[in-house]
């Protein structure tokens, strides 16, 4: 049984020498907190972490967000982290409040999201017993987290903290619980500071081996049909890692495309940039990644998104995987130069590697490879045609578009969540990206409703900055109720809805795969969101046609505080271009003329 | 360009962790989450002064999906260091199994004769039953267990496998 507890455990020669100060375990918290240089948190409040709550009133250097629902807060959390680079701290109660949690807690773990979040717990005499709102949080998220403790006694607190932040934010970066009993946060407990000595079983590597740059770079050298593969991996090493591809891929003249997580951290308006590549990447993406000879893939994980039908995933080509986690390296595609290390520090030694080899790619060849590439650019894979008549109806790569021309046009800095399904692809393939960490979307899980609280997170971080939620009318009514928060803390978030009335991207596939049978896709009773916005005091927009989305948008960004903007646009569009499921990168459909060509294989219809 | 080896392989797999709550629960968590196959799983702890157990799991798939398996294993924050065994080279990997036999007459005499030339000892004996307790190879229990079911095999209990390297190597 362990029932009783240790009263060892609260003997004070445990505690930090030279402490006459005896603190709670509540105030040891606080203090782990601002020791890792937290300034917010995200949460809610409740019965097992009033204590936490009570130590939180008292002190004024974290600052707390209320959110409206715990699995809000965690895409606060991780908004924050992807557009600061720090650890996004999430703080909720026991029971329902971890559970909420939990759908958080994988998306920030499929993205690689450094996330600490701090679940309550019943007390630990009463573990075991089925208490009023007592749930196994360790055993539910030990599967949704890269790591995760219960914290049973209270010698173990401060140790315990401090080093789920180092796992959160040190390797491949992924979100970790603390389970907190209450009686632990309650009682006295020592504080320590965070340690130096090295973690006894968890040591990440970071640093590649220089023989496997040496070969990644000779390969390099003698490539004809080169290209960068560039990912998430990327954004996590950093700016200086961002800035360090851009020396690197100039320095090479190799074209570079980017997974949906990637974005930014190459400058997507630039020439080398081949834009996206994927399921719904370019035309010119995908037929490279096809036709290259030479694949370089930098903190890129080969997810089923971007490589389609796996046997006829870039066929010919030599393949050079950089990775901070030795398990993504042969999990999907094998490759013939794997590098564990960060991807800035790749980067880095590639750099170095470049200018002692001697020799450089056949500029004809380079030359010939960029020509190709040309012309499938002239291809135009994103072009649409938009009828500019003042009644048309707004096309949403258009509204997309627009939303870009007009923000760029503030010169502010902006940051763009989004939600999950056609409108996000119309963000990646639409909106434009030249600095990292601006771009927060949820790619691995695929979470509808992540971008609300997203922009929560990232408007928190970035109080002057202007931040859009790029939404679907569907996906962003999974967290409306984050709106509520918005309110409270005056955050200026425009949410710009797609209004197509469809859960879009299922009506597409329903469109394309199951004979247009469009089953429970429509958004039937829809709010007025004019009126939504008005009842959680933000402004309500809407635009029915062309020739009202530019004073939308202008009035949408003129505006100081927050503005929901309700964009009526064609309910019947597809995103394009498209890889369907179980087809090659050169079998893409570029639009609905295509959709009677490329058949869907039986094995095609079982993939997601 | 690589072509990836289709071959089914076993393989022992051993795991050195930190001798904490829940870490057996990660490791086999890992295994069923991700769809590896647990033939068979040992666990104890090893160095009782370091807080260290040992986790030994016999299970088989792909070349790739081991090699996958070992690199999964490595990602737990509680994992000293992981080992496939089976790719490492020589190394001894051993069971023991309890076999309870409920027989009289004839069949009583045989199953004794059996368990001598196998080296079995009998550890329980009554009028009518037996509990032999075998160690060896995997295959060795086998075939014990099957010469025992006409003889009135009754029950089994078995280990599992624990393994380690051969000559001076550790993992």
């Amino acid at each position: 049984m362990n029932a009783t507890p240790n009263l060892n455990d609260l003997k004070p020669n445990t505690r930090d020498h030279g402490a006459d100060i005896v603190l709670s375990g509540a105030e040891v918290l606080l203090r782990v907190l601002v020791e890792q240089g937290v300034d917010v948190i995200f949460g809610y409040p409740g019965g097992a972490v009033l204590p936490i709550y009570d130590a939180l009133f008292k002190q004024n250097a974290v600052r707390h967000i209320l959110v409206r629902h715990e699995q809000a807060a965690v895409h606060a959390a991780e908004a924050y982290a992807r557009s600061t680079g720090k650890v996004g701290v999430v703080l909720v109660t026991s029971g329902p409040g971890a559970t909420n949690a939990v759908t958080g807690l994988v998306d920030a773990l499929m993205d690689s999201i450094p996330v600490v979040c701090f679940t309550g717990q019943v007390g630990v005499p009463l573990i075991g017993t089925d208490a009023f709102q007592e749930a196994d949080t360790t055993g539910i998220t030990r599967q949704a987290t890269k790591h995760n403790y219960l914290v049973r006694k209270p010698a173990d607190l401060a140790r315990v903290a401090h080093e789920a932040f180092h796992i959160a934010r040190s390797g491949r970066p992924g979100p970790v619980v603390v389970d907190l009993p209450k009686n632990i946060s309650v009682g006295p407990a020592p504080y320590a500071p965070a340690s130096r000595a090295p973690h006894p079983s968890y040591r990440p590597r970071t640093e590649p081996e220089r023989e496997a740059v040496v070969r990644a770079v000779a390969a390099m050298k003698r490539a004809r049909r080169p290209l960068f593969y560039t990912g998430g991996g990327i954004i996590n090493a950093g700016p200086q890692a961002c800035e360090a591809l851009g020396r690197l891929v100039r320095k090479t003249g190799f074209p570079c495309t980017s997974t949906l997580m990637g974005l930014g951290a190459y400058p997507t308006t630039d020439r080398q940039f081949l834009g996206m590549l994927g399921m719904h990447g370019t035309y010119e993406a995908n037929l490279a990644t096809h036709g290259c000879d030479v694949l370089v893939a930098l903190g890129a994980r080969f997810d089923d998104r971007v490589t389609g039908r796996l046997d006829a995933f870039s066929p010919d080509s030599f393949k050079i995987h950089a990775d901070i986690e030795p398990s993504q390296i042969n999990k999907i595609v094998q490759v013939d130069v794997p590098i564990v290390g960060d991807a800035g520090r790749v980067i880095e030694m590639m750099l170095e590697e470049w200018d002692r080899q001697d020799g450089a790619p056949d500029p004809a060849a380079l030359g010939q490879w960029w020509q190709q590439i040309d012309a499938w650019r002239g291809i135009r894979s994103l072009h649409f045609d938009q009828d500019m008549t003042p009644s048309a109806i707004i096309r949403p790569q258009h509204a997309v578009r627009r939303l870009y021309e007009l923000a760029m046009e503030t010169g502010r800095d902006t940051f763009v969540s989004t939600e999950v399904g056609q409108h996000q692809m119309w963000a990646a393939q639409h909106f434009q990206f030249d600095r990292p960490n601006r771009w927060l979307t949820s790619g691995g899980l695929g979470t509808m409703g992540y971008g609300l609280p997203a922009a929560v997170g990232a408007q928190v971080a970035h109080p002057d900055a202007l931040v859009i939620d790029i939404a679907g009318e569907a996906s962003t009514l999974m967290n409306i109720q984050e709106l509520g928060t918005i309110a409270q803390y005056r955050l200026p978030v425009k949410l710009f809805i797609l209004n197509n009335q469809y859960m879009g991207m299922v009506r597409q596939w329903q469109e394309l795969l199951h004979g247009s049978r469009y089953s429970e896709s429509y958004s039937a009773a829809l709010p007025d969101f004019i009126r939504l916005a008005e009842s959680f005091h933000a402004k309500g927009m809407r635009a029915t046609c062309v020739g009202e989305l530019d004073d939308v948008i202008r009035a949408m960004l003129a505006e100081p505080g927050a503005v929901v903007a309700d964009i009526c646009v064609a309910q019947d569009e597809n995103c394009y271009p498209m890889i369907p499921s179980g087809a090659a990168h050169n079998q893409m459909l570029l639009g609905p003329e295509q959709e009677g060509e490329v058949k869907v294989s039986a094995e095609g219809r079982m993939l997601v | 360009m690589t072509m990836q080896d289709e071959t089914i392989v076993s393989a022992v797999i051993s795991i050195l962790v930190e001798n904490e709550s829940g870490v057996l629960a990660r490791v086999i968590g890992l295994f069923s989450g991700r769809g590896y196959n647990i033939e068979s799983l040992t666990v104890a702890p090893v160095e009782q002064s370091r807080h260290q157990s040992r986790i030994n799991i016999v299970t088989s798939g792909t070349p790739q999906v081991i090699e996958q398996i070992k690199a999964q294993v490595g990602r737990l924050v509680p994992v000293y260091r992981v080992a496939n065994l089976t790719q490492v080279g020589p190394h001894v990997a051993r069971e023991m199994a309890l076999v309870k036999v409920v027989s009289s007459g004839e069949a009583r005499t045989e199953a004794l004769r059996i368990a001598e030339a196998f080296r079995a000892r009998a550890v329980d004996t009554t009028a009518t039953s037996f509990v032999f307790e075998l160690t060896g190879a995997t295959e060795k229990l086998d075939s014990f267990i099957d010469l025992m079911r006409p003889l009135g095999l009754a029950e089994v209990s078995r280990t599992g496998v624990a393994a380690i390297i051969r000559g001076p190597r550790t993992i």
